[in-house]
């Protein structure tokens, strides 16, 4: 705040003088305490009727409360919890979650209004300054505080069992260690599960929409797929930590319109499997645009080209998406032929 | 012959073609009933086809080809099958108003569904392709809401959002909301796969499937979705939610606030 916005009346009276030039300066103390400003009335505080305004208006605001909360337990018992009404704008919504809300939402406003309605135009509103005391107690209370600490650890004889002392400090060592020792459960160290997935050879590909295994003549160019190894259930235990790390999606690219040497040798007729997991940090990628067979990751925008080997065109992912090499057995299913070459998902093992 | 390819478009062209198409099939029905109800239907087809292959030189030939094989303004047609034709032309989105831009939006439908199904007709005798699904398909009976949820998470949230409210891809391009969408047309993009939407065949996505995830798009999207906590704020999910909250929820509490204390309590107003 700049001197300008402090009232006059407010300022020292010294100050003036100093800003004149001419005048004499206090010097024994130049910054005097120019005390509270006089105090100013509020219209409650000299005029009955105002004040007997608030009164009620406060009053009337606690009354609408007492209102809306019975209001709250009416709706609560009345209203059935299936019931739909029309509320403009926020369109078809339940009844019941409406009432509810508005009356409580009026409650709580209305006491709250009421409250600093109150404290504004009724409560006093006197100026008030307080000096600070010292910290420390009076030599008689510390005292008395000291002689009944001594008094009691002579009766509780800590100092003279020794044995009590000993296994009770031995007690209170140990209990932490219970808290310690849950921490073991962070562990243990992932070794090497993060290289390896479900997948391996002779592994079908099984269809996650009608859990049947694929077939190369089911999956057609254009078309997109998402699969899981044979054998994988959704009702296993692991199902989540396996099908993170070997989800698949499978689409089907004219062999002649696959750029990269590599990924049409580990295709079957132009049927390619990446793994779904971005090489960024670990998102489930699948925006799959069937015409540029470009997939967009939805958490930081990787863009990779399915057409040439899943390479990285777009946004911060490190590495091409791995591809999953597969044939077809004697039945005609679409099979593994492997597990993955790299691990799947983020690239941090390649900085350590 | 030029003042009726002029009126070709008038709103009671497609009754009058209907008309001739009932006369023409019961005249000749009665020529050659003998020959029994396939005959009769065969020629009714073929009638579609020839109506058809003219509005399609007329409306859709100058990119996709006198023949429906394609040029450099637009793919060939063969093979897309009537469900396609029903899908483009049908959400307006065919013909296209140009073939440059990221993807061609929905817009107004300026064909009848008697002249699209003449198209569609046409379409399909180039090429066998998937037909136009019946009501029996895309209906809500039998349908498993739940089932169709699971589906819809697994094939389509990636673009279109878990309840459907669509998103951004690449340059441009973007997957379109799914609210008030026909289950026909929802059905028939899923089968054949427009633009750059993946198709999901039924190979891959059974008839039953396809079912399921059209009901669980009408449970959660649909013109008589509730919301059951007002405001859904385009069910994109908790992050325009969250920001809701910090900007109109925190900023309103704080306007209040300031409103408050800037307000003098004093008699006198300095």
């Amino acid at each position: 705040m700049s001197s300008q916005d402090i009232p006059e009346e407010n300022l020292p009276a010294e100050q003036d003088n100093a800003h004149g030039g001419v005048g004499v300066v206090d010097e024994k103390n130049p910054f005097a305490d120019p005390g509270l400003p006089p105090h100013e009335h509020r219209v409650q505080d000299i005029d009955e009727r105002a004040a007997k305004r608030s009164e009620r208006a406060v009053a009337f605001l606690f009354t609408v409360s007492m209102l809306a909360t019975i209001g709250f337990i009416a709706a609560y018992v009345t209203i059935p919890a299936d019931k739909s009404i029309f509320v403009f704008p926020l369109g078809h919504i339940s009844a019941l979650n409406f009432a509810l809300g508005l009356t409580l939402g009026a409650a709580l406003f209305c006491i709250g209004a009421g409250a600093v309605h109150w404290a504004r135009t009724l409560m006093s509103d006197v100026e008030v300054a307080d000096d600070r005391h010292a910290i420390e107690a009076s030599p008689e209370v510390r005292e008395k505080v000291f002689s009944d600490f001594r008094q009691g650890a002579k009766e509780s004889a800590i100092g003279r069992r020794k044995l009590i002392r000993t296994t009770l400090f031995g007690a209170l060592t140990l209990v932490p260690l219970s808290g310690v020792v849950l921490l073991r459960d962070l562990g243990p160290l992932p070794e090497d599960k993060l290289r390896h997935t479900l997948w391996a050879k002779g592994k079908l590909l099984v269809n996650m929409n009608t859990n049947e295994p694929l077939r190369p003549s089911d999956v057609a160019v254009g078309s997109l797929t998402f699969a899981k190894p044979e054998s994988l259930e959704e009702h296993d235990e692991d199902f989540q930590n396996e099908i993170a790390k070997s989800a698949l999606m499978i689409v089907r690219i004219q062999p002649g319109n696959i750029k990269d040497k590599r990924e049409l040798e580990w295709s079957h007729e132009g049927i390619v499997a990446y793994s779904k997991i971005c090489t960024h940090v670990g998102c489930p990628i699948s925006l799959y645009e069937q015409q540029t067979h470009h997939v967009l990751c939805p958490c930081h925008q990787s863009t990779f080209d399915l057409s040439d080997g899943a390479r990285v065109i777009f946004g911060p992912a490190g590495h091409a998406l791995p591809q999953l090499r597969i044939g077809v057995n004697d039945e005609g299913y679409l099979e593994a032929l492997g597990d993955f070459e790299e691990p799947v998902g983020p690239a941090f093992w390649e900085r350590g | 012959m030029k003042k009726l390819s002029a009126r070709r478009r008038h709103p009671l062209a497609a009754l009058v073609v209907l008309l001739l198409a009932l006369v023409c099939t019961g005249g000749l029905y009665t020529l050659f009933a003998p020959a029994g109800k396939v005959k009769a239907d065969e020629t009714a087809q073929s009638l579609a086809i020839d109506e058809g292959k003219k509005l399609y030189a007329v409306g859709c030939a100058s990119c996709h080809g006198t023949g429906g094989q394609g040029s450099s303004d637009g793919p060939s047609l063969v093979g897309v099958g009537a469900a396609a034709v029903d899908f483009q032309v049908g959400t307006g989105r065919m013909p296209a108003a140009t073939s440059q831009g990221a993807q061609v939006p929905k817009k107004k439908v300026v064909y009848t569904q008697a002249q699209i199904d003449q198209l569609a007709a046409y379409i399909s005798s180039l090429g066998a392709g998937p037909a136009v699904p019946t009501k029996n398909e895309y209906g809500p009976e039998g349908a498993d809401i739940a089932k169709g949820g699971e589906l819809f998470r697994t094939n389509c949230a990636q673009c279109h959002n878990f309840t459907g409210a669509g998103g951004a891809l690449t340059k441009g391009k973007f997957a379109p909301s799914l609210e008030g969408v026909d289950p026909k047309h929802i059905y028939e993009a899923m089968q054949t796969g427009p633009q750059n939407m993946p198709s999901f065949p039924d190979t891959t996505m059974s008839e039953q499937n396809k079912k399921d995830i059209i009901a669980y798009l009408n449970a959660v999207n649909g013109d008589e979705t509730e919301s059951p906590g007002g405001l859904e704020l385009g069910g994109l999910g908790p992050v325009s939610e969250g920001l809701f909250g910090w900007i109109f929820g925190l900023g309103g509490l704080i306007a209040v606030a300031v409103w408050v204390a800037a307000r003098t309590a004093k008699a006198k107003k300095s």
